[in-house]
């Protein structure tokens, strides 16, 4: 397969505008004859929804839960990006775009980071018009904070909600739809397939999680904004229900996963308590502004922090990175902690992290300020750990986050499967091999608004006067009956074990072989342990209960599915990527100082695999990167 | 420490429901509630008994997707704390903890312990925002909001959409989660436009669903994020206002 990326003519700043006007327009009255499905309501989708359904299209959207306002995007906490410059730091479209490409260590696609930037401060109006309640200064005009990997301040925020600020405002948008009638609202309703005719995409298969009863739906464009696969790792800071059944269907009916070993490991976590434990919890990378990280400097120190001198304390982050400090961006931050912890420093009982200490703040600032700016992170971790931040140091570890892999996309977000588009954190576009903080938030929120409306309009404006592929197509028959049957197998095995041990045992591998740092050695083990895993899954699993009511262990293990092939995938995807790069870091490729070592000779692309049947090897396809705009150069934050 | 959980098993809508007594040995203290449950469920698997059924998803008290009665109690006995951020220490070696769903008119049941809250979703749809179609919005910087209502209306928008208000009030009424969401909206510049349509809108809707509202202040001691029962005097007042302000004298100030 040759894969065409459909990047705009022209120079940088003008290939958005250019594909705009390029793009094909549908007439007011002629987009109600348009059937779209959206999947997955977080941000990307409730926005994509809102917009198409206000512009006119009759839009079907669908989540797994109960309302639309709990999509994982609620969780996050610290802010996103924009480049509005308001502060006069010379911040701008460019610098922003900039930092992106050099964040993601030179593996995003340069037009898709541009455009990125180039509406990002579109976002902001949108948000602020909506009613978003971002934090002000008290002239009454909007205040920003700084994030890893920028030495602007550039990051807008609500406290520690702003995911769920941003988010309320498009379930807000969402909702003004479905009041309207034009977006018509499925809840608690899982896509478990996507239905594809003459190579198009036709429809998706959906089981209601209160009755069990499987239906299909057909449309002329279906859209995936179904969030990341985090949970592949068992233990993440995602949300529960994050999987990625979604995207894993519609590789397997022929769209290009991109990238999966691309994962972001977040380097401020409350460490696991013990075994039991069933996700991690983040502390907002906001926190590093102003808090100091340290380790003791010899180890198996096992002192209270009070009692460690300052001269006896290793500030490794401001030691070994100078310019950025407590900033560097997380992959580097992520990995520092794991060197220091390997070293037999890590503090805790568990000895399984690293200290956040805020008392030079709080001497510098006042504690009314640090409570004003972190006041509600603080009490979330008192809470959970029992401990007070503002008198003892945190501890944090880092933990699985964000994917930057998913679905391959052209510039138009349309998979390999015409018809077939991916939003935010589902498909792999803008962020390369890392993603700073608060940018996903932009993206998700850019595709969904700002990229999506156009692209898929245009998409449309080819479609007119065709009717969508009826639901008693052959094609929908068979995938309907595939999903029974899927489900069906899962009920009648009645082995020995829980959906959830089977989960623990593959996030264990994941985490051990294919997490912070990888080798060829390790991620073979796991290729050779996850296969032999999933089959004594399928043999011995228990799912107690019926299809005809809700389910919960049903679902999980429908999602668990997905996981092992996917996890086989992360595994491949890492092992055939001879190089580091940003999340991704393979111990034989390192510098002497430890830092990750590019090979942009034969690396500088987009890994894009195909399925080819189950028990067969993947397909690779690439895509050259090019860079015209940024110069390819070593990442660096002395 | 060893525990025993009452819990309320109830298969659909309609069936009739019941307590089941299960033991819950070897808890430790650091675990979450949820976590507990986690463990009860996997053992109920294995010993052959459906597990129990219950919403959670972000397990950091902000999705609102979690919400048990815990011993009579919404989300339980730790103040302002949602039920995925309760923690076993709490509890002691011998305890017995009584679980059941939200039980309110407006909140028809699903299974087990839990229930649907979508009519919030309604009551949102009826007028629960600011209408502006994607880029039409003017800069962001254009009209100042003065730091302290910016702040007023965030502590209304923390509301996080659990239900444990409606859960907690004896008469099954909605008017914190409205009031919350009324006020995020009207106390910003740009919710002024519809907040007379919003006011009424968004009241009617939820009397459609929930029960009246007669002060008694149970949602406010209920509520995971300590929404202030301020925000429904200015609803009720702005609800009274709106009624003429719909008709007569829309454009006045
Ligand atoms: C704890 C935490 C903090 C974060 N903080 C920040 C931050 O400060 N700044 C930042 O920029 N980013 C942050 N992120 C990342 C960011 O929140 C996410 O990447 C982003 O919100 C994802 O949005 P989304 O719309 O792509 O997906 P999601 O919000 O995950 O939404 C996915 C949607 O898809 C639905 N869905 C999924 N599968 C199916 C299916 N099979 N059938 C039906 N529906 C389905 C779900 O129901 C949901 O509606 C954070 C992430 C985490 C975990
Ligand atoms: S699970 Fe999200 S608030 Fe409790």
């Amino acid at each position: 397969m040759q894969l065409n990326a459909r990047i705009p003519e022209g120079p940088i700043q003008d290939k958005w505008a250019n594909r705009r006007f390029d793009l094909k327009l549908v007439a007011p009255h002629n987009r109600r004859r348009f059937e779209v499905i959206v999947v997955g309501t977080g941000l990307a989708g409730a926005a994509a929804a809102a917009t198409l359904g206000a512009a006119g299209y009759h839009v079907k959207a669908f989540t797994y839960h109960d309302s639309t306002r709990r999509a994982h995007s609620i969780a996050a906490q610290g802010g996103i990006n924009a480049a509005k410059d308001y502060h006069g730091e010379g911040d701008s479209i460019y610098r922003l775009f900039y930092d992106t490409v050099k964040g993601g260590d030179y593996r995003s696609r340069e037009a898709n980071v541009y455009r990125l930037a180039e509406v990002s401060n579109e976002i902001i109006d949108q948000c602020v018009a909506q009613g978003v309640p971002f934090a002000r200064e008290y002239g009454g005009l909007l205040h920003n904070r700084s994030f890893g990997g920028a030495q602007v301040s550039r990051t807008f925020y609500a406290r520690g909600q702003t995911g769920q600020q941003l988010l309320l405002g498009s379930y807000q948008a969402l909702a003004r739809e479905v009041g309207q009638g034009t977006v018509e609202l499925f809840t608690h309703t899982e896509m478990l397939d996507v239905v594809v005719v003459d190579g198009r995409a036709a429809g998706i298969v959906v089981r209601d999680l209160e009755t069990g009863a499987i239906t299909s739906h057909s449309a002329h464009v279906v859209i995936l904004a179904t969030g990341g696969y985090s949970n592949a790792f068992y233990l993440s800071t995602n949300a529960m229900a994050c999987n990625t059944t979604a995207i894993w269907r519609a590789h397997r009916k022929g769209a290009l996963f991109a990238n999966p070993a691309f994962t972001q490991i977040h380097p401020t976590c409350i460490p696991a308590s013990d075994e039991t434990q069933s996700k991690l919890t983040l502390m907002s990378e906001s926190l590093r502004n102003d808090g100091r990280i340290w380790v003791s400097k010899t180890a198996g120190d096992h002192r209270a922090p009070a009692e460690i001198a300052e001269g006896e304390r290793d500030y490794y982050l401001e030691r070994r990175y100078p310019a950025y400090g407590n900033l560097t961006p997380r992959d580097v931050a992520s990995r520092a902690a794991k060197v220091v912890v390997d070293e037999g420093k890590g503090v805790g009982e568990l000895r399984n992290g690293v200290y956040l200490d805020f008392e030079e703040a709080i001497g510098r600032l006042g504690r009314d300020v640090i409570e004003a700016r972190y006041g509600n992170l603080f009490e979330m971790y008192e809470r959970i750990t029992g401990e007070d931040p503002y008198r003892v140091p945190m501890r944090i570890y880092p933990a699985p986050h964000y994917t930057m892999g998913g679905l391959w996309v052209d510039y138009d977000l349309m998979s390999t499967i015409p018809g077939l588009f991916v939003a935010g954190e589902a498909n792999f576009s803008d962020h390369g091999a890392n993603r700073l903080g608060a940018s996903a938030l932009m993206q998700g929120l850019a595709d969904g608004y700002f990229v999506l409306p156009y692209t898929v309009a245009g998409h449309l404006a080819g479609m007119l006067g065709e009717a969508p592929v009826p639901t008693t197509h052959p094609a929908f028959v068979a995938a309907v009956a595939e999903v029974e049957d899927r489900l069906g197998r899962l009920l009648v095995a009645n082995g020995s074990r829980t959906v959830d041990w089977f989960h623990r045992e593959l996030g264990k591998i994941m985490i051990e072989h294919c997490g912070m740092a990888r080798s060829a050695e390790g991620l073979r083990q796991a290729l050779a342990e996850i296969p032999p895993l999933r089959e004594e899954f399928h043999r011995d699993v228990r799912v107690l209960g019926d299809n005809e009511s809700m389910n919960q262990s049903l679902e999980r293990a429908g999602r668990v599915i997905d996981f092992f092939e996917l996890a086989e995938l992360m595994c491949r995807d890492a092992l055939y990527r001879e190089e580091s790069c940003g999340g991704h870091f393979r111990v034989e490729h390192q510098t002497p100082e430890g830092e990750a070592l590019r090979n942009d000779d034969d690396f500088a692309h987009v890994a894009a695999w195909g399925w080819e049947g189950e028990g067969a090897e993947p397909s690779l396809t690439k895509e050259e990167l090019e860079f015209e705009s940024v110069a390819l150069a070593q990442r660096s934050y002395k | 420490m060893d525990l025993t959980l009452r819990v309320w098993r109830q298969s659909g809508p309609g069936d009739k429901g019941r307590f089941e007594e299960y033991p819950a040995p070897g808890i430790a203290s650091h675990m979450s509630f949820l976590e507990m449950l986690d463990i009860v469920n996997e053992r109920l698997t294995l010993a052959g008994v459906e597990p129990i059924a219950f919403d959670h998803d972000c397990r950091e008290g902000i999705c609102g997707t979690c919400g048990l009665m815990i011993d009579g109690r919404p989300h339980g006995p730790w103040e302002g704390t949602a039920t995925c951020q309760l923690h076993m220490r709490e509890y002691h070696d011998g305890d017995t903890i009584t679980i059941e769903p939200w039980r309110a008119k407006g909140f028809p049941h699903i299974k087990d312990l839990v229930v649907d809250r979508r009519a919030f979703d309604r009551i949102v749809e009826a007028g629960g925002y600011i209408t502006v179609s994607a880029g039409s919005a003017p800069d962001a910087n254009l009209i100042p909001i003065p730091k302290e209502a910016a702040e007023y209306a965030m502590d209304a928008a923390a509301c996080i959409g659990c239900g444990a208000c409606v859960a907690a009030c004896p008469n099954g009424a909605a008017q914190l989660f409205v009031a919350a969401k009324y006020s995020h909206l009207s106390l910003l510049p740009q919710g002024q436009p519809e907040r007379w349509s919003r006011a009424e809108a968004m009241v009617d809707t939820m009397e459609h669903y929930f029960g009246s509202c007669s002060n008694h202040g149970e949602c406010e001691a209920a509520c995971p994020k300590n929404i202030s029962l301020d925000f429904i005097a200015l609803l009720n007042r702005d609800y009274i206002r709106a009624k003429w302000k719909n008709r007569r004298l829309a454009g006045q100030s």
